[in-house]
């Protein structure tokens, strides 16, 4: 005799209409617009998604080999050694990670490296290094170095040790730090809208120039549709790839860091020293040159055509709230779901979530403004802009605390409801307490989202909902010393509060901060 | 009074029992023995209502209650393992069933099922800081605490090492008579289940094969698997 699971029903309905309005919705509209009006015949159209698409692989598989050979360095001395400062490189490091897209399109600019496809490598490079060094140095500093050691002893030299067994065991590590890479870079949007000028456009930035610029929206929903492809098929080949090298090999607990002598301890400094001091030099600059003139007190001032640059803060911050609170709600509510254990619907499930994580935020902007005049016309409303952002965070609410949920052994849950806790009784008491914490750096993590969100803000934000990064890409967009003097300060404060709160993240978060 | 009626219970579309019956009496002890993977634990899932069952009734005082969901059947169930909550203390895990049925004099309630398993003074300690035979304890305790109508226990000294086992198996037999509790003991030790319990019902491959006093099985076993189990 089955009990239905009307909870389960409850628990589900919320993340479920909130992703079924706001998400896959908006995808049908822009998969109908695109097919509809679909002229394949004419060869300008084929021409020009042909450039684009081109351009956006090429520059993505470009911008993954260079990451991977800048992070390389700094990835072999903290996967390697242990030494003085080691915990605090591996942070500097990540700090261009954190940054929003439009902070490090500023950073260059002020570089003065426009309208070059170097400019956008250089960034793409300076954003991702994080990624890999995090990613592989976790699994390195953790394999078994017995087997290193057994190499050796049966005749390897150093060089053929790495090339025949570090690195073929750290291909799982590598795959996922070059998929993430790859489609953050393929779907790169700030960086390339603000350092590509009108000679290089992603799809993204494509899209976005459709749809907003020449309001020509079926061709920006074919762009679309090109762009989902892609994604999908890289994720695609990436689980494949996971399903296929699935940890087979036992790892060490701990890690195995020796005490760097002799020449390696040269080689740790060079390594450390040079990729920091390489990832410094945009941020330094940045800062500098917005404390030639008096750009922060012009942030006070009113402006007839932006407005009051320093409203955009008060703004941010509102809808970051509204966005954090929701997306705590929805994704626990979801994760609670995904770990119920109610069979393939949660997994289905959980492939829902997280597919706002592999569209691009372009998509989810332009899907809004597509789509949210039914039923009723909600696309002037400011509260779009943090749902938008709600939409990109919910699935890192549900990525941080899945684990813990999955960790409660099932029987505590038990345990609790044959001591007489009915199933909300058993949430409360059992569930909440033990993942409380994740949620809390799952709800930070959707602050700093919203924060920085640029790429669905662009297409949503109206005068009165203007956000951080998009008042920056305004005063960018302006000529004159005096507006990209000011984009610069208001760049350097959503740099020090993004910062801000990644610092109090890390400070709640116990080990270590490996998995994206 | 327990009654088990000729109940299945599948998961994941694998039979798991087959028409399984078994009465428990007031105030009886009854262990189900048997080998690992016979379907024990499951009976015991399926009597506390983790488990659906497929056909058959579960009846207690000749009520079914199969359609009742586990935090409202009132009976107590020691996990193999325990299962203690982490985040909580000694005093919070043995108060948790009280504090579900809403009592009012928690603490006193629990420091008198903490005496019963020889653990006064342990509430404000964190249960990873105890003992595998002090977590028995606790988890005993915490089973006992809402005085449910039904006992069950599955495999409660599995975890433990021999010398503690030989202890702890006449103290918790002990505790169990003390208050005179109905209760369903799971194991798949002999003499642990001959020590325990007043009855004991044979368990092999999902079905119960034979039940009855330990010399009635010795006299009569049914086949040569129960007679060597026995033995």
């Amino acid at each position: 005799m089955r009990r239905v699971r009307w909870g389960w029903v409850a628990v589900a309905a919320l993340p479920v209409l909130f992703i079924g309005y706001f998400f896959v919705y908006p995808l049908i509209r822009i998969l109908t617009l695109g097919l509809a009006e679909l002229n394949v015949g004419s060869s300008g159209l084929e021409a020009r998604l042909f450039r684009v698409g081109w351009f956006t692989l090429w520059q993505a598989t470009v911008s993954t080999v260079l990451t991977f050979l800048a992070a390389a360095p700094l990835t072999w001395a903290v996967s390697s050694y242990d030494f003085r400062g080691r915990r605090i490189a591996l942070a500097l490091a990540t700090v261009p990670f954190v940054l929003p897209t439009v902070v490090v399109g500023t950073a260059f600019v002020a570089l003065d490296w426009t309208e070059s496809i170097g400019a956008i490598l250089g960034a793409h490079v300076f954003f991702n290094v994080a990624v890999v060094v995090r990613t592989v140095s976790t699994l390195w500093a953790r394999i078994d170095p017995r087997l290193q050691e057994a190499a050796r002893v049966l005749g390897a030299s150093e060089w053929e040790v790495f090339k025949r067994i570090t690195l073929p065991l750290l291909r799982p590590a590598m795959a996922a730090a070059a998929s993430i890479v790859f489609l953050f870079t393929f779907t790169s949007f700030g960086v390339v809208l603000i350092l590509g000028g009108f000679r290089y456009a992603t799809l993204e930035v494509e899209i976005y120039r459709q749809a907003v610029t020449f309001f020509d929206l079926p061709l920006a929903a074919t762009l679309a549709i090109v762009q989902m492809v892609g994604v999908t098929g890289a994720l695609y080949w990436y689980s494949r790839y996971q399903e296929r090298t699935a940890a087979s090999w036992t790892l060490e607990r701990g890690t195995n860091l020796r005490r760097p002598r002799g020449r390696a301890r040269v080689g740790v400094l060079v390594a450390t020293v040079g990729t920091l001091t390489a990832l410094a030099v945009p941020l330094s600059v940045l800062v500098s040159r917005s404390l030639t003139g008096p750009f922060y007190e012009a942030l006070f001032r009113e402006d007839r055509v932006v407005g009051t640059p320093i409203h955009s803060i008060r703004n941010s911050l509102l809808f970051a709230a509204v966005a954090m609170a929701l997306a705590t709600v929805i994704g626990m509510l979801a994760a609670t779901v995904i770990t119920g254990r109610v069979g393939p619907l949660s997994r289905w499930f959980d492939l829902t979530l997280m597919l706002p994580l592999g569209t691009s935020a372009v998509t989810i902007g332009f899907g809004f403004i597509v789509a949210l005049d039914w039923p009723v016309d909600l696309r002037a409303s400011i509260w779009l802009v943090p749902i938008a952002h709600t939409l990109v965070a919910v699935p890192f609410v549900v990525r941080s605390t899945v684990p813990t949920l999955r960790s409660v052994p099932p029987q505590t849950r038990e345990a609790a409801a044959v001591l007489g806790a009915s199933p909300l009784r058993v949430w409360r008491e059992i569930d909440l307490p033990m993942v409380s914490r994740a949620a809390l750096v799952g709800s930070a993590f959707a602050f700093v989202i919203s924060l920085g969100e640029f790429g669905a803000t662009s297409f949503i934000a109206r005068p009165a909902s203007t956000t951080i990064p998009t008042m920056i890409f305004r005063l960018l967009s302006r000529p004159g010393e005096n507006s990209f003097g000011m984009a610069m300060a208001l760049s350097v404060v959503l740099a020090v509060v993004t910062a801000a709160v990644v610092m109090a993240i890390d400070r709640a978060r116990f080990g270590e901060l490996g998995s994206f | 009074m327990l009654q088990v009626e000729q109940i299945d219970v599948v998961i994941d579309s694998k039979p798991i029992l087959e028409n399984v019956s078994l009465e428990v009496a007031d105030g009886e002890i009854v262990a189900v023995l048997g080998p690992s993977g016979s379907g024990k634990s499951t009976l015991l899932r399926a009597i506390a209502g983790l488990v659906d069952v497929a056909t058959g009734d579960i009846e207690w005082d000749g009520k079914t209650i199969v359609a009742v969901p586990p935090h409202k059947r009132g009976f107590g169930l020691m996990f193999q393992g325990y299962a203690l909550f982490p985040h909580m203390t000694v005093a919070q895990n043995v108060g948790f069933g009280l504090k579900m049925s809403g009592h009012h004099d928690i603490d006193a309630e629990v420091e008198e099922a903490l005496s019963w398993v020889g653990l006064e003074g342990f509430g404000p300690r964190q249960v990873d800081s105890l003992s595998g035979g002090e977590q028995q304890r606790v988890a005993l305790a915490r089973t006992l605490a809402p005085r449910p109508d039904l006992v069950m226990l599955d495999e409660p000294l599995g975890a433990l090492d021999r010398n503690l086992r030989q202890k702890l198996v006449t103290d918790t037999r002990k505790v169990l008579e003390d208050r005179a509790v109905t209760a369903l003991v799971v194991t798949h030790d002999r003499d642990e289940a001959v020590a325990l319990s007043d009855r004991l019902a044979l368990m092999r491959e999902g079905t119960i094969v034979q039940i009855g006093h330990l010399d009635e099985l010795l006299a009569h076993p049914v086949d040569d698997w129960v007679a060597g189990f026995i033995s």
